[in-house]
């Protein structure tokens, strides 16, 4: 409150300040104003002081106010229903970090959170406003739930971050401070901030005008290209990746010739993914170059025979010319011949076979790792699912490298080009086959929740590895992901395995009482999920 | 006790827990998970098997229709109350989603129930009985009171020379005295049996080194400890209500004897300070038909929550005793006549004028009041450099935040409902400034904690 300007009434204005310097002395030093005769001068002045205290705080009024803060924009979404609202302030409340030990058979909230921010923004609720300020909290802590929290507490999470320095974060998260891109027609604006903005905001820009008009985006770029630093050359050119198509060509080729070693290799990737670019096609000529079928032999194999050099041109190309350690320069040059060319020049070559055929072919003198390896990184960036499916191979298949020595990494990527079931058949015919061990990435890509037959066979994995005798802490990965990733419609198939199992002779002491409660747990939590999927359904 | 009580909120169950642990530790069994044979009566209980890590399950039943507050029993060791097994039912039975059926009570449950209609129903019918002289003697009892007035006097007395002592040499040698000195003082005021002069002593003994300023706050609370000094010594030439009101500061017991006030009392906020000795709780209530504002407090021994424990933000239907003087807030809790239930009433709010006068005025009848409970009506909060203020949305006038409501996440909260546009915020009003407790928009909305 107000206390510099003094009580209306106050008798004198500097009696108080009087008192206080003669109580700091001491009244041994200073003898204290007024005061009743008779009277010691300590308590006189403690009398004195009493009056004006209680005068003062009597006489206490408002201060001044200081500028009003800009109201926050309007959020014309509609409110949560109550139940999801007192859901979320459920969530919030369980912070991570404080609990030590085992889980118990309680899900756990903090896990549950950012699926429940991807429904309640599926579904364009606004978060209650009392609701931000934990909900910042929660994304500072999280990086992975930023742009779902963020997106979730709307234009009150802005507003609260340019109060708090706490939460900085959501202003860089969304350059501009939240203030709106620029509208896509307002070009004279987006010229302005393309021109004077800052690294972040200029990506943002960039990014989202790619994201709605593509070719306006590039043009954008072209007009300051030679002028930028390398470093954000290779930043706004890997933001063409977004909608990148044959129109991008001549950009692309020019920046082949690029100073930067990084931007030119970024541009020959892009241009790789576009089959019919004037790059794909050169790069084509190369290996075909080094790659035919070899008849002479009983049956038909593949030929190798890997480029003798990399010339200049290769370089220009974006290809690299020094291997990393332990690997043979020619065999390197030849996998990067074979990644960049287009997969369809490969049926013509080799005598028009299918990619089935192809893949099936016998290749001559050990090049058949290297040969396949190029052919997955191929059909990755191209996103050629029929080759994808082929270097997959069948799921079942008992050696677990799999064609062409495929990784779990690489499988991974190769299962992303194929639509969410076929993904969803094809890990679930692994997990079948050979279990749960390996199958933690390959379930990683798969959609959520998972389809019928892929819960199914983790299910059935989780119960053979009970079975098993071995300890749930084993699989606590996939345990996890079975909690934020089954179909919450599956909680009854799991009912007959919430028992705790007699204890057979060779099961580790007591893993039966470990995994009734792991299944509870995952029960629990498919429970709690199919409830806060209702309550977020509009009433 | 009439009806199957309303459903609280998650917020108003989490409000019960005694500190940050059991709340998180309750929220993880609000799930069915770990929950079997759950179930809710018409009275008011709720009650269920909670699988914990032995064999047995654990029992666990809470009565919400009680009037002082929900009552809790659960077979767990815990020494929490409520333990998190408590916490875990009272959110599964919030949840709504038919976790907690409404059912017959299991016979563990109900026998413990009915163990506790018995007492009530004899407490009811021997009102007397824990009135702690009970009818005996009033001869012994006047002496009693007599000797412990002298005891208060000798220690108003020495203290009074303490005092002396310290203006006599002046407050800048104090910042060197040390905390010991006033410690030791206060240890006195114990034995004079004055618990309210020696808590004043111990606060005092803190000001130096609170930060800039301090020499003005330790002469305003040195004069204001003198005037209490001043005011018991000479308390048979006050008026009754002051005289009262100098016997509370004092520290001597009081009775809430006021006629009990049956209302609908919307419970505004609660919350907790600690020091090393004393939990002490306060509950704001607001008389939605009377328009009183009641203060309840309750006190736990260090470490441990205070066992009343009232849901922010629903209704009591229930009486309210005041205890004695005029300018006093506080009151006792008597008895409830339904279960929590959920209201749209306010209070009504006033401007930052108004507010800041009321505590003016409140000062004639209890000068040593901090602050006053006020409701403010179409406030924003306003950052004011490093501070932050309410200001009046149609005023030129604001009120600062006190320096502690200014460090606690309930500001951001504040903040957050805000968003810039004007409020009605409960909080406590007073020379510190203002403490926020609760807040609605302005529009329709329900009550946000801010404590």
């Amino acid at each position: 409150m107000n206390r510099t300007s003094a009580p209306v009434d106050a008798p004198a204005p500097g009696v108080w300040e009087e008192l206080v310097t003669t109580a700091l002395l001491g009244t041994e030093r200073r003898t204290p104003p007024g005061g009743a005769p008779g009277r010691e001068a300590p308590l006189a002045l403690l009398d004195a002081a009493a009056v004006e205290t209680v005068r003062r705080r009597a006489g206490l009024r408002p201060a001044k106010a200081a500028a009003r803060p800009e109201p926050v924009a309007e959020d014309h979404r509609p409110a949560l229903p109550a139940a999801a609202a007192r859901r979320l302030a459920l969530l919030l409340a369980d912070r991570p970090g404080t609990s030590g030990g085992r889980r118990g058979t309680a899900p756990d909230l903090m896990e549950l959170l950012p699926q429940w921010l991807a429904s309640a923004n599926a579904r364009g609720f606004a978060a209650p406003p009392q609701a931000v300020p934990a909900l910042l909290d929660a994304a500072r802590g999280r990086t992975d739930l930023r742009p779902a929290a963020l997106k979730f507490a709307g234009p009150r999470a802005m507003w609260l971050a340019r109060l708090n320095p706490d939460w900085r974060f959501a202003l860089r998260a969304t350059p501009g401070g939240g203030t709106a891109l620029p509208h896509p027609e307002d070009t004279e604006r987006i010229r302005v901030l393309w021109d004077e903005g800052l690294f972040a905001e200029r990506v943002a820009l960039l990014s989202a005008l790619r994201a709605r008009e593509p070719a306006a985006a590039r043009e954008l770029l072209a007009t300051t290209w030679s002028t930028e630093r390398a470093e954000d050359r290779l930043m706004f050119l890997d933001s063409l990746r977004t909608g990148l198509g044959p129109q991008d060509e001549p950009f692309l080729e020019q920046a082949l010739s690029d100073r930067s070693r990084n931007v030119r290799a970024t541009a020959a990737e892009l241009l790789s993914a576009l089959p019919g670019s004037a790059l794909a096609a050169r790069m084509a000529v190369r290996a075909t170059a080094c790659i035919a079928v070899d008849h002479t032999l009983d049956s038909p194999t593949i030929a190798v025979e890997a480029p003798p050099e990399c010339d200049a041109s290769m370089e220009r190309d974006g290809v690299v010319a020094k291997p990393p350690a332990g690997r043979g320069e020619r065999s390197w040059w030849l996998g990067q011949l074979v990644e960049a060319t287009p997969l369809g020049t490969w049926s013509a070559r080799l005598g028009g076979r299918t990619p089935r055929e192809i893949v099936a072919l016998p290749v001559a003198d050990d090049w058949q790792s290297d040969l396949h390896a190029a052919w997955c990184r191929a059909a990755v960036r191209q996103r050629d699912p029929e080759w994808s499916r082929t270097l997959l191979g069948t799921p079942s298949a008992p050696e677990a490298g799999g064609p062409g020595a495929v990784s779990l990494a690489e499988r991974a990527k190769l299962l992303a080009t194929l639509d969410a079931a076929e993904r969803a058949d094809w890990v679930a015919g692994f997990i079948a086959a050979h279990g749960l061990s390996e199958a933690f990435q390959l379930l990683g890509v798969c959609a959520v929740p998972w389809s019928e037959p892929l819960g199914r066979a983790v299910i059935d994995a989780l119960d053979i590895a009970r079975d098993a005798g071995s300890y749930p802490w084993s699989f606590s990965g996939v345990m996890g992901l079975a909690e934020r990733c089954l179909d919450p419609a599956e909680a009854g198939r799991l009912n007959g395995l919430l028992a705790i199992p007699d204890e057979s002779e060779d099961a580790s002491p007591g893993a039966g009482g470990y995994w009734a409660e792991a299944f509870q747990r995952l029960v629990t939590t498919l429970r709690l999920r199919r409830t806060m999927a209702e309550e977020l359904e509009p009433e | 006790m009439t009806q199957q009580g309303v459903r609280w909120s998650a917020d108003q169950v989490l409000a019960l827990a005694p500190d940050a642990a059991s709340r998180k530790a309750g929220s993880k069994l609000g799930a069915a998970g770990p929950w079997s044979e759950a179930g809710s009566s018409d009275e008011g209980a709720v009650w269920g098997l909670c699988k914990g890590s032995g064999s047995k399950p654990y029992q666990t039943v809470v009565d919400l229709a009680d009037a002082a507050g929900p009552a809790y029993k659960c077979s767990c060791p815990s020494r929490k109350f409520p333990c998190k097994h408590a916490l875990g039912l009272l959110l599964l039975w919030a949840g709504e989603d038919g976790a907690v059926p409404p059912g017959e009570a299991p016979d563990w449950a109900e026998q413990w129930m009915a163990g506790r209609r018995q007492r009530a129903e004899q407490k009811r019918s021997t009102p007397s009985a824990d009135s702690p002289s009970g009818s005996g003697d009033p001869e012994a009892a006047r002496r009693r009171a007599e000797r412990r007035a002298a005891r208060v006097t000798a220690g108003a007395s020495e203290l009074e020379q303490r005092l002396a002592d310290l203006l006599r040499g002046g407050l800048a040698g104090a910042e060197q005295a040390g905390y010991g000195l006033w410690e030791e003082t206060a240890a006195r005021m114990v034995d004079a049996q004055a618990p309210g002069l020696a808590a004043r002593v111990r606060e005092l003994g803190a000001i130096p080194s609170s930060g800039p300023g301090w020499p003005v706050r330790l002469l305003e609370e040195s004069a204001l400890l003198h005037l209490l000094d001043q005011g018991w010594l000479h308390r048979e030439q006050l008026p009754d209500d002051l005289a009262a009101a100098v016997r509370t500061r004092i520290g001597l017991p009081g009775t809430a004897d006021g006629p009990p006030l049956r209302d609908r009392w919307l419970v505004l906020a609660q919350y907790d300070t600690a020091d090393a000795r004393l939990t002490t709780r306060r509950i704001w209530l607001y008389g939605t038909d009377s328009d009183r504002t009641a203060l309840l407090l309750s006190y736990g021994a260090a470490g441990r929550a205070p066992e009343l424990a009232l849901p922010v933000g629903l209704t009591l239907d229930a009486e309210v005793s005041a205890y004695p003087g005029a300018g006093q807030q506080r009151a006792a809790l008597g008895e409830q006549f339904a279960p929590p239930a959920p209201a749209t009433a306010r209070p009504p709010g006033v401007t930052t004028a108004e507010a800041a006068a009321r505590y003016g005025e409140a000062l004639r009848d209890d000068p040593w009041l901090d602050s006053v409970p006020v409701t403010l009506d179409r406030v924003i909060p306003t950052p004011d450099g490093d501070s932050w203020q309410l200001a009046d949305a149609d005023e030129d006038s604001a009120l600062p935040l006190t320096p502690s409501a200014r460090s606690r996440p309930g500001l951001w909260r504040l903040v957050a409902l805000s968003g810039g546009a004007p409020v009605k915020v409960f909080g406590e009003c007073g020379h510190r400034g203002f403490t926020p407790l609760a807040a609605w928009p302005e529009a329709t909305g329900e009550a946000v904690q801010l404590c």
